[in-house]
C-alpha cells in the first residue's frame, strides 16, 4: 500500500544503489533537514490561518477573506510582508545575542521534530529515550526566549522574559509528570513502544480516569509551556507591549512567530502520540472487523487528524480564556496541578502494577 | 474541611471553564450569529440601527412643510455652536400680524458631535439624527448645510 514509510524505504534503497552508503546516509539527512524546513513553512502558513479563522468564528467574525480563495492566503501574504521588511536592531541591544535568539528558538523547535512518529514507520530518529529527549529539549526553549528578553535591552521584553522563566520552570513539572503516567502504563520511553502498546486502545480509553486526569494537566502545561493565552503572560500585550519580542521586526519577528506555533504543534503531536496514540488507528480491544475498517484509513491521517484536534483545542482554550495574573499562574501550578499530578501517578501507578488497564 | 473546599474549588472551576468553552464552541460551529458587516460590499442592503446618530436632519412633508417655528432652542442647546438660526417675520396675508420664522436653518456638520442635545432641545420635534455617515467630501464648504429646502414654511398648527 501507498505509505511514507514505502516511499522512504525505496528512496533509502536508491541513493544506495546509486552513491553507496556513507553518501546515501549524507544526502538522506539533507533531505530530511529539507522536509523538516518544508513542514515547518507549512505548518506556519496553516496554522497561522487555522489560528486566525478559529479566533474569527468564536468572536462572531469573518476573519481574513480577501486574500485568495475564503481568505486561505492570507498567511502568504503576511509572509511575503513580513520576508521584505526590515530586521532593525535596536542601538542599546547585545548584537550578538539579540540576533542569535530567534534561531536559537527556532533550532529547538526543530530539534523536538527529531522522535515524533509521522506515520507507521516514518520517523526521523527512532531512539529510545524519546519521551526523555523531548522533555529535556522542550525546556531549552526558555533559553531563546531569556535571551531575547535579555539582549533587547528593554524593560518589557526583560519582564516578559522572566516571567516566560518562571512559567516553562514550574510547568515543566507537571506536564512531566502527566507525561509519566503514560510510560508508567506502557513501561517504555521509546515513542515507537508507546505507541505499539496502544494497539488495542488508546490510553486515554485505556487507562480509566486517572490517564484523563493526567491529559488534562497536561493540556493545560503545554499550554503554558508554549506560552499561549491564558499563560501568555510572556507577551501580554496588555502590559507589556509584546514581552519577549516587543523589539523584534521582520523575520526575527517572524521566526518567534512560527517557533511558537511548531511549538504548538510539536506539544500537540506529542500529545497525540502520548494519549491518543500517535498514528495508530481506533482500535478497540478483540472487534476484528472494526479494528480492519480502520486500518485502512492512513496512518499519517490519523497522526495530522489527532494532532490537529489538540491544536484545535488549544485554540479554543486561547480565544475563551482570559489571561492568568502572575501570582494566580504560579497558584494553579503550586497548589493544584502539582499535588493533583503527584496522587495522579500514584493511582496510575496502582493502575499499571495490579493491571487493572485493558 | 480544607480538602473540601479544595475539591469543591477545582469543581467549579472546571465547571465555569466548560461553560465559558461551550458558549465559545457554540459560537464556532453556529456562524450565521456572525455579525460582521462586509461594509463597502453590502452598501446597498446595509441597515443601521434606528438610534445612530450621523447628522442633524430636518424633515419636510409632502406639501414642503417642516416643524421648525425658529425658536433657536437648539442653537442654544448646542455645546459647540454648530448651529445658526438665522430668523425672519412674515406678514400674515389675512390679518395682517407679524409672525416669526426661519429663513435658513444652518448646520456645520465639520463641526457637530453628533450629541443630539438639539434633538432634544427642540419642542416641535422639527429636527432628528439621520442614520447616515458617508460625510467625506473633498471641499468643506460643503458641510456646512441648509437644513431648511427653499420654499418651505412651517407647518399649519405646530404652534
Amino acid at each position: 500500500m501507498w505509505s511514507f514509510s514505502e516511499i522512504a524505504k525505496n528512496i533509502d534503497l536508491w541513493l544506495n544503489d546509486l552513491v553507496g552508503s556513507t553518501w546515501a546516509l549524507v544526502l538522506e539527512m539533507v533531505i530530511a533537514g529539507v522536509a523538516v524546513i518544508g513542514l515547518f513553512a507549512a505548518l506556519g502558513l496553516v496554522l497561522v490561518i487555522m489560528e486566525r479563522k478559529v479566533a474569527a468564528w468564536i468572536q462572531i467574525r469573518l476573519g481574513p477573506n480577501r486574500v485568495g480563495p475564503k481568505g486561505m492566503f492570507q498567511s502568504m501574504a503576511d509572509t511575503v510582508k513580513l520576508l521584505v521588511k526590515e530586521g532593525m536592531t535596536p542601538d542599546g541591544a547585545d548584537r550578538l545575542l539579540f540576533n542569535v535568539a530567534p534561531f536559537i528558538a527556532m533550532i529547538v523547535a526543530m530539534l523536538l521534530m527529531a522522535p515524533i512518529a509521522f506515520a507507521k514507520d516514518f520517523q526521523l530518529w527512532d531512539m529510545n529515550i524519546g519521551v526523555l529527549y523531548i522533555t529535556a529539549v522542550s525546556s531549552l526553549s526558555v533559553i531563546g526566549i531569556l535571551m531575547a528578553g535579555w539582549a533587547s535591552n528593554n524593560k518589557y521584553s526583560l519582564l516578559g522574559a522572566m516571567r516566560s522563566g518562571a512559567q516553562i520552570v514550574s510547568y515543566e513539572l507537571s506536564g512531566g509528570l502527566a507525561i509519566l503516567a503514560v510510560v508508567v502504563l506502557t513501561g517504555s520511553i521509546s515513542l515507537t513502544d508507546i505507541i505499539k502498546a496502544q494497539e488495542n486502545g488508546w490510553w486515554i480509553f485505556k487507562g480509566h480516569i486517572p490517564v484523563i486526569i493526567a491529559f488534562i494537566i497536561y493540556i493545560i502545561a503545554v499550554t503554558a509551556e508554549t506560552n499561549r493565552a491564558p499563560f501568555d503572560l510572556a507577551e501580554a500585550e496588555s502590559e507589556l507591549t509584546a514581552g519577549f519580542h516587543t523589539e523584534y521586526s521582520g523575520m526575527k519577528f517572524a521566526l518567534f512567530f512560527l517557533a511558537e506555533y511548531i511549538n504548538v504543534f510539536i506539544v500537540c503531536a506529542i500529545g497525540a502520540t502520548l494519549f491518543f496514540g500517535g498514528w495508530m488507528p481506533l482500535h478497540i480491544g478483540n472487534w476484528q472487523a472494526f479494528n480492519h475498517i480502520m486500518d485502512y484509513i492512513p496512518s499519517s491521517v490519523w497522526f495530522f487528524g489527532k494532532t490537529f484536534f489538540l491544536i484545535f483545542l488549544i485554540m479554543w482554550f486561547r480565544w475563551t480564556f482570559p489571561r492568568l495574573r502572575i501570582d494566580q499562574l504560579l497558584n494553579l501550578e503550586w497548589k493544584y496541578l502539582l499535588p493533583i499530578s503527584m496522587i495522579n501517578l500514584l493511582l496510575v501507578t496502582l493502575i499499571a502494577i495490579l493491571g487493572w488497564h485493558f | 474541611m480544607f480538602i473540601k473546599d479544595y475539591i469543591k474549588d477545582i469543581a467549579s472551576a472546571l465547571k465555569s471553564l466548560a461553560t465559558g468553552m461551550k458558549m465559545t464552541g457554540y459560537y464556532f460551529t453556529h456562524h450565521k450569529e456572525i455579525i460582521t458587516e462586509q461594509y463597502p460590499d453590502n452598501r446597498d442592503t446595509l441597515v443601521l440601527a434606528e438610534r445612530f446618530k450621523g447628522e442633524v436632519v430636518m424633515p419636510h412633508d409632502e406639501n414642503n412643510e417642516h416643524a421648525c417655528t425658529g425658536c433657536t432652542s437648539c442653537e442654544l442647546a448646542c455645546p459647540n455652536g454648530s448651529i445658526k438660526i438665522i430668523t425672519k417675520f412674515d406678514v400674515d396675508a389675512e390679518t395682517g400680524k407679524r409672525k416669526k420664522a426661519i429663513d435658513t436653518w444652518v448646520y456645520h456638520l465639520d463641526l457637530c458631535t453628533m450629541c443630539g442635545l438639539c434633538v432634544e432641545a427642540c419642542p416641535t420635534n422639527a429636527i432628528k439624527m439621520a442614520p447616515t455617515f458617508e460625510h467625506s467630501v473633498f471641499d468643506r464648504n460643503k458641510l456646512v448645510k441648509k437644513l431648511n429646502e427653499d420654499g418651505s414654511k412651517v407647518r399649519a398648527g405646530v404652534e
